[in-house]
């Protein structure tokens, strides 16, 4: 049998639940025995190149390339797992939900204490700039999430045993100070 | 001591004084049922639900329902944890718990019944409510994107006239649990820390006192909520 394939995306997030992949040390020997890397900032391969079985998303979805990127790892993985709080429920980036987006940019870009230098008031309009959503989405709102892995960052431990589980259809053991919210 | 009764909880045989509530017989008998609005020493009003049993086929609150001689309530059954854990998600829904940027993170009680009950989605759609946060009085701030309405500040916290620093506003989606202005004025120390140690989340905070203890070493880092009581 051929290794099982991993692709990684961090969407609004801030890169923490990858790092903490990282932060399953040597045990990163064994994960490049066990499975092949396809696109992910892991590898840096930039799109998929052929089927993968397992997708693991980082971060929520503040705006809609996280919303396209969202949906071609559901399109191409045959498993989803959300990691880590912001993916779950839109973490940090989530408390600006409730505010309009209009208030939040004259924030950022006008009114904030730390914005003198932009004196012409030039709001970001690039067509080629994704635009923000009207609030930040938890992933399974948007497409079908199949596991999800709490924390913030989610445990080494708990990113470890659960790939592991995954791979080799062992029942997932849960020790009670892997799962946490912070 | 004759008014002792026996009666059994998932099978256990207990005991305990004619009339006490079934959540406060059970602790007696080294049997944790959650509460989130019932505290020791205050009077219960079975709101929250998370202390849900079954006693005769009937879902019941445990900390309003005294135990009764012969009485077999079953409280760990998979249907009810399910229940406790459908409740722990309502709540965690209908407010806005950012655990991660939360002072109270690892001392909060509902956040260690979702770990209790390994929660690891909420089945529900968040909400993001838009709340206040009221920083205004002296001491404490009142948080009302965590507030879950539990009332034990209000029924726990009282100057020495017997009056509550926080009381009930408006009603129904919009009700709060706001703090007293003039009152608050007057709060001391140690009423600001009590009112954040009754408080089952982060919703009272006591100002300038974030982030007190290390992670690792918070009340709820390696102990599951109960296990103080469940042998």
């Amino acid at each position: 049998m051929s290794k099982p394939i991993i692709a990684t995306t961090s969407l609004a997030g801030c890169f923490g639940c990858h790092m903490s992949i990282l932060d399953i040390d040597e045990r990163i020997l064994q994960l490049i025995e066990l499975v092949e890397f396809n696109k992910s900032p892991i590898d840096d391969i930039k799109t998929f190149t052929k089927p993968v079985d397992i997708g693991i998303i980082e971060g929520g979805c503040c705006n809609s390339e996280n919303v396209e990127v969202l949906k071609s790892f559901r399109k191409n993985c045959k498993i989803l797992i959300s990691l880590g709080e912001c993916a779950i429920m839109g973490g940090l980036p989530a408390l600006r939900n409730g505010i309009p987006v209009e208030e939040c940019i004259h924030e950022a870009y006008i009114g904030g204490p730390t914005v003198q230098l932009n004196k012409d008031h030039i709001l970001p309009n690039d067509d080629e700039l994704p635009m923000l959503l009207d609030k930040v989405y938890p992933c399974h709102e948007i497409v079908k999430i199949d596991y999800f892995l709490p924390g913030c960052p989610p445990r080494a431990d708990l990113i470890w045993d659960a790939l592991v589980a995954l791979i080799t259809g062992d029942p997932l053991k849960l020790p009670y100070e892997v799962v946490k919210f912070d | 001591m004759s008014s002792l009764i026996k009666f059994k909880i998932d099978g256990k045989e207990c005991m305990a004084e004619a009339g006490t509530f079934i959540v406060e017989a059970a602790r007696q008998n080294s049997i944790y049922i959650p509460t989130l609005c019932n505290m020791p020493g205050l009077k219960p009003k079975g709101s929250c639900r998370i202390c849900t049993v079954r006693i005769n086929g009937r879902l019941m609150t445990s900390c309003t329902t005294p135990v009764a001689d012969g009485m077999e309530i079953e409280s760990g059954s998979l249907d009810i944890i399910e229940l406790r854990k459908s409740i722990v998600e309502l709540l965690f829904v209908s407010g806005n718990h950012f655990c991660p940027a939360c002072e109270k993170s690892g001392n909060c009680e509902l956040q260690a019944l979702g770990y209790l009950y390994q929660m690891m989605v909420p089945r529900y759609p968040y909400d993001f409510p838009l709340r206040a946060v009221d920083a205004s009085s002296p001491k404490i701030i009142k948080d009302q994107n965590r507030c879950i309405l539990c009332k034990r500040c209000i029924k726990s916290i009282k100057d020495e006239d017997g009056k509550s620093f926080f009381a009930f506003r408006s009603r129904g989606n919009h009700l709060e649990v706001v703090l007293d202005q003039e009152l608050a004025a007057t709060m001391t120390d140690e009423q600001a820390e009590l009112a954040m140690q009754n408080c089952p989340v982060g919703s009272i905070l006591v100002k300038e006192k974030g982030f007190a203890t290390p992670i690792g070493k918070r009340k709820f880092d390696k102990q599951p909520i109960g296990s103080d009581i469940h042998v």
